[in-house]
């Protein structure tokens, strides 16, 4: 009991901690956003006077700076993010509502892709460490890491798609077909890293005295590997998966680009630059949550991995 | 291994809620035309597509650049709504596949004598996708939503010629001052503020469409959400899935339902032009918007039928800002740079895409105008270098004291490669010293308005309606993109003139005067007219290329494949007499089919025509009543509840102002046929 409760506390500390980092956050996009040179409305066709008169009361950017800030705060109090300005027919909840499960879908099965992979990749290596085998694994991990995607992504297509015809180009309709190309183009970087993380961790477990211990004692090889050293060897790869998390379900921009799909992604840069306040802010703050959170299940993980960091200094 | 499970499971729990979250999982339609090749196209007497060489499946997937910002005819701005909103809307005129201006929802019109009133007659048959009567009060309610301030159109400025529309606009008067009049339940009267000579050209801008009173009522700004959205074009909004597609399907209840073939049209957006090209390749799209940059020698190489390339109404020029040192007052200075451009250079290496060089301010192909040529145009290029450093010289810079200045320009490839060849070859041949900025977008047209940074900047204009005036009207005083900040009273009282001139050839006389004078003062440099490139599926046929590059889908058919068509053959040996086979030919000189069209252009067609013809429309439309018989009307045989309405015949012959343009093609197709008959 006193196990549950000193942990729920510790997870609502840290809730209420995230508040005035959230609160920073809105505000300095806010004003950063509304510094930047140029407004929604500017075009290479100039409009009159009276119509840019009528788009700015519209959209409350008549008022001044001050109460267009305290307005939104009463909005965002009630997680409504305004209309788009540049999307003129959606409200930005409704952009988000859309776009993110298609991020999300993506990011975690190249998530669960990349950790699989390159767990099992690692592992290997790691066990057939300084072989042929080891050094092909890493090399080709190597590869992973440095070629970019927008390079790997017309390449998967011209061959896969274009020339053999065995899947889409691109678009998005929720069919296993359409997903397969992004998100192992998407997985590929990280694949290659966690690849090299679980093969460097692993072996620096393995000559550990505990293993030692265990092998001493006459356990086979498979038992020690899997109750012993594979604990303790994901523990870099944990604290990697965090971030890399997050960057993966927030939406990738040039696979979005590339394969044309409807995620969440090109909203950052088509908001920030047709000046789209409502937009910008809207997947900041949503952004800015979920990599909150996302840190914080890490956190959590991290406690239960290894219980040197599952108690506070109290404890 | 219990406890990976374990650890694993809130990552499964969130992609199980990821995958949940959209329940309407509908198939792409799969690769429909890989390497498709058409049947020969073979007409009906009518002018119409043989049903014998139609494809089964008339499905169109089109790719319209960017994502559409709305579908609410008023608000939206933009090329990729504006196509989509051509499909679903039809404005009082429309526009035929080769651009020229034809009746719309407006069967016919009258122009009073001073060129301010214009009355419309509606057709009696148009309806609503719900079956609803478009009636004249649509059109005063559209128009009257359109220039409200609630509305907040950015395109409301097409409207501005009406009279009182810039009062409604400001809010100054109620939206019922607006100077739009329903007569009776199908005539329409407009009132100008001043005779505007191309307002016939802006009535098929989609912020003077109707909307459907009843539908914009109770869904408010969501009426144009699929399922709300009532429009009167010939098709309806089925489905939107954001930034992934646009569905439309046919409006069975539009009044020429019988000749629209496409049944469903499939809009897709592209952020990638290679994408999109990747997927006309994979055979998944019939149609896209633009081609890869850089890929023109490729493309050309290894699809040649369906790379098309049409002039555009658009110019790409550099503007001088001649309020900053060193060009004020420097006309000689401003022409040699100018002089020293080598424009055939500049396409062939840099734009790359067959635009044509450009020596004027108004590009080629609008109407019946022809822009003056300044006499250097006829030049050589080492002739225009050589005059270009005695300019350069007489205006005091020398090798040791070349002449600075800054060239700005916004972000984007082809912007960038342009300044970097103009500013080499202004070094070569001359030795000024330029400068490069590269400004993000928004910045960049922010600094150009400000007038106080800039001295050389990246500039270009694509006219929203086929009139020079579009180009001129730039360099008025105090004109929101005069960002020159060129100033000359004579050409302001010029435009004046060119605004309120009814009769086209004097008309074309003063812009041609007004285009000379700029040239005379060299506020801009010339540099090349745009072009619009596009992969187009050989099956797909009934459009044609315009300098607008408007294109309607229901204009639009697909042909069998190759392979489909020898499966049921057809006779054809009379029909290939038939010259239309000409309707997707590309590479007509452009003089030459403006030179064919024009004659035989009937006055209701062209807005500034002879005030005796414009007197006679009535007329008009009598004397091709003959041509009446030869087709039934179609609205009659889909509407039998129609009955009701006793002034239906007179229509008719009205609704065959249409029929003219058939004809026409047919007249002039023999020099343009590319195919020949086997």
């Amino acid at each position: 009991m006193t196990h549950d409760s000193g942990m729920l506390k510790h997870i609502l500390r840290r809730l209420l901690g995230l508040l005035p980092t959230l609160l920073m956050l809105i505000t300095v996009t806010f004003f950063m956003m509304r510094m930047a040179p140029g407004g929604p409305f500017d075009t290479e066709k100039l409009l009159p006077p009276e119509i840019q008169a009528n788009m700015e009361a519209k959209y409350h950017l008549d008022e001044s700076l001050l109460q267009q800030y305290f307005r939104y705060m009463g909005q965002i109090a009630v997680l409504d993010f305004g209309p788009s300005f540049q999307y003129k027919d959606w409200t930005v909840n409704e952009l988000i509502a859309q776009s993110y499960p298609v991020s999300l879908t993506i990011g975690v099965l190249a998530m669960l892709l990349a950790f699989f992979m390159g767990t099992m990749l690692g592992i290997t290596a790691a066990l057939k460490q300084n072989t042929r085998l080891d050094y092909s694994l890493m090399g080709i991990a190597m590869l992973g890491i440095s070629v970019p995607n927008f390079v790997i992504a017309p390449v998967l297509i011209l061959l896969v798609a274009v020339y053999a015809g065995l899947l889409p180009t691109g678009g998005w309709d929720w069919s296993l077909a359409s997903m397969v190309l992004p998100v192992v183009t998407l997985s590929l970087p990280v694949t290659a890293y966690i690849a090299r993380l679980t093969r460097g961790s692993m072996i620096e477990v393995l000559h550990s005295n505990f293993i030692r211990t265990a092998r001493a004692k006459g356990l086979p090889e498979s038992v020690v590997i899997r109750r012993h050293a594979l604990k303790p060897a994901m523990l870099p790869v944990i604290s990697f998966m965090g971030p890399a998390i997050a960057g993966l379900i927030s939406g990738s921009v040039v696979i979005e680009r590339i394969f044309s799909i409807p995620g969440m992604g090109s909203y950052f840069v088509a908001g920030a630059l047709n000046r789209d306040y409502t937009l910008v802010m809207g997947v900041v703050i949503f952004y800015g949550v979920l990599i909150i959170v996302l840190n914080f299940i890490v956190d959590l993980l991290y406690a239960w991995l290894d219980p040197k960091v599952r108690y506070d200094e109290k404890h | 291994m219990i406890q990976h499970r374990q650890f694993l499971l809130p990552v499964f729990c969130v992609m199980l809620l990821g995958a949940c979250g959209n329940d309407d999982r509908e198939r792409l339609p799969g690769r429909f035309d890989r390497h498709a090749t058409a049947v020969e196209l073979v007409l009906t007497e009518d002018g119409q597509p043989d049903p014998s060489v139609l494809a089964t499946e008339q499905i169109l997937h089109r790719d319209n650049g960017e994502e559409p910002a709305t579908l609410d005819p008023h608000i939206a701005e933009g090329a990729p709504s504006a196509h989509i909103l051509r499909d679903l809307f039809e404005g009082l005129t429309a526009e035929s596949p080769q651009g020229r201006i034809i009746p719309g929802a407006a069967i016919r019109w009258n122009i009073s004598r001073d060129g301010k009133t214009y009355t419309f007659y509606l057709r009696k048959d148009a309806r609503w996708s719900n079956g609803d009567p478009v009636t004249a009060e649509d059109f005063v309610y559209g128009l009257r939503r359109s220039a409200s301030p609630a509305t907040a159109s950015n395109r409301a400025q097409v409207l501005l010629p009406i009279a009182n529309a810039a009062e409604v606009l400001s809010g100054v008067m109620p939206t019922d001052q607006l100077g739009v009049k329903a007569i009776n339940e199908h005539i329409l009267e407009i009132s100008l503020k001043g005779p505007t000579p191309y307002f016939l050209n802006l009535l098929n801008d989609s912020s003077t469409y109707p909307v459907h009173r009843a539908s914009v009522l109770e869904h408010g700004s969501s009426f144009s959400r699929p399922g709300n959205l009532v429009s009167n074009g010939a098709y309806v909004l089925e489905d939107w899935k954001l930034r992934s597609r646009i569905e439309l399907v046919k409006n069975a209840n539009y009044w020429d339902a019988d000749h629209v073939y496409i049944e469903q049209v499939f809009y897709f957006p592209f952020e990638d032009q290679s994408a999109a090209s990747k997927q006309f390749r994979a055979g998944e799209l019939h149609w896209t918007d633009g081609v890869p940059a850089n890929q023109f020698k490729w493309l050309q190489k290894h699809y040649p039928d369906e790379l098309v390339i049409s002039p555009w109404s658009g110019s790409y020029f550099f503007g001088y800002n001649l309020l900053r040192e060193p060009f004020i007052e420097n006309p000689d200075l401003r022409l040699a740079l100018a002089l020293a451009l080598d424009r055939d250079l500049l396409t062939e290496k840099v734009t790359q895409f067959g635009e044509q060089p450009s020596y004027g301010l108004v590009p080629p192909g609008i109407g019946e105008f022809v822009s003056p040529l300044p006499e250097w145009a006829e030049w050589s290029q080492a002739e225009r270098n050589e005059e270009a450093r005695r300019l350069y010289a007489g205006a005091g810079y020398t090798e040791d004291d070349p002449l600075r200045f800054e060239i700005r320009y916004d972000a984007g490839l082809n912007n960038k490669k342009m300044a970097l060849a103009a500013a080499s070859l202004w070094k070569q041949v001359l030795g000024a010293q330029a400068t490069l900025l590269n400004e993000e977008p928004k910045v960049f047209l922010q600094s150009r308005e400000q007038k106080v940074l800039t001295q050389v900047f990246r500039a270009g204009w694509i006219s929203d309606f086929a009139d020079p005036f579009s180009f001129l009207e730039l360099f008025r005083t105090g004109h929101g993109r005069n960002d020159f900040g060129y100033s000359n009273e004579l050409y302001d009282s010029l435009l004046d003139d060119i605004a309120s001139e009814r009769v086209p050839a004097r008309r074309r006389r003063l812009m041609f005067e007004a285009e000379r004078m700029l040239l005379a003062e060299m506020p801009y440099i010339p540099v090349y007219t745009y072009v619009t490139k596009r992969l187009v599926s050989p099956r797909l046929r009934g459009w044609d290329s315009n300098i607008m590059d408007h294109h309607y889908s229901k204009n639009m058919f697909l042909l069998k494949t190759a392979e489909e068509g020898q499966q049921s053959t057809t006779v054809e040996a009379e029909d290939k007499a038939e010259p239309n086979t000409e309707v997707q030919v590309e590479e007509i000189p452009l003089e030459q089919s403006v030179a064919e069209e024009l004659p035989e252009e009937k006055p209701t067609t062209e807005p500034g025509d002879d005030l005796a013809i414009e007197a006679g429309v009535d007329n008009e439309t009598g004397t091709s009543a003959d041509e009446a018989g030869a087709e039934p009307p179609a609205s009659q045989l889909d509407m039998p509840e129609q009955v009701d309405i006793p002034e239906q015949a007179p229509d008719v012959p009205g609704q065959d102002t249409m029929v003219p343009l058939e004809v026409i093609e047919d007249d002039d197709t023999p020099e343009l046929v590319e195919d020949p008959p086997e």
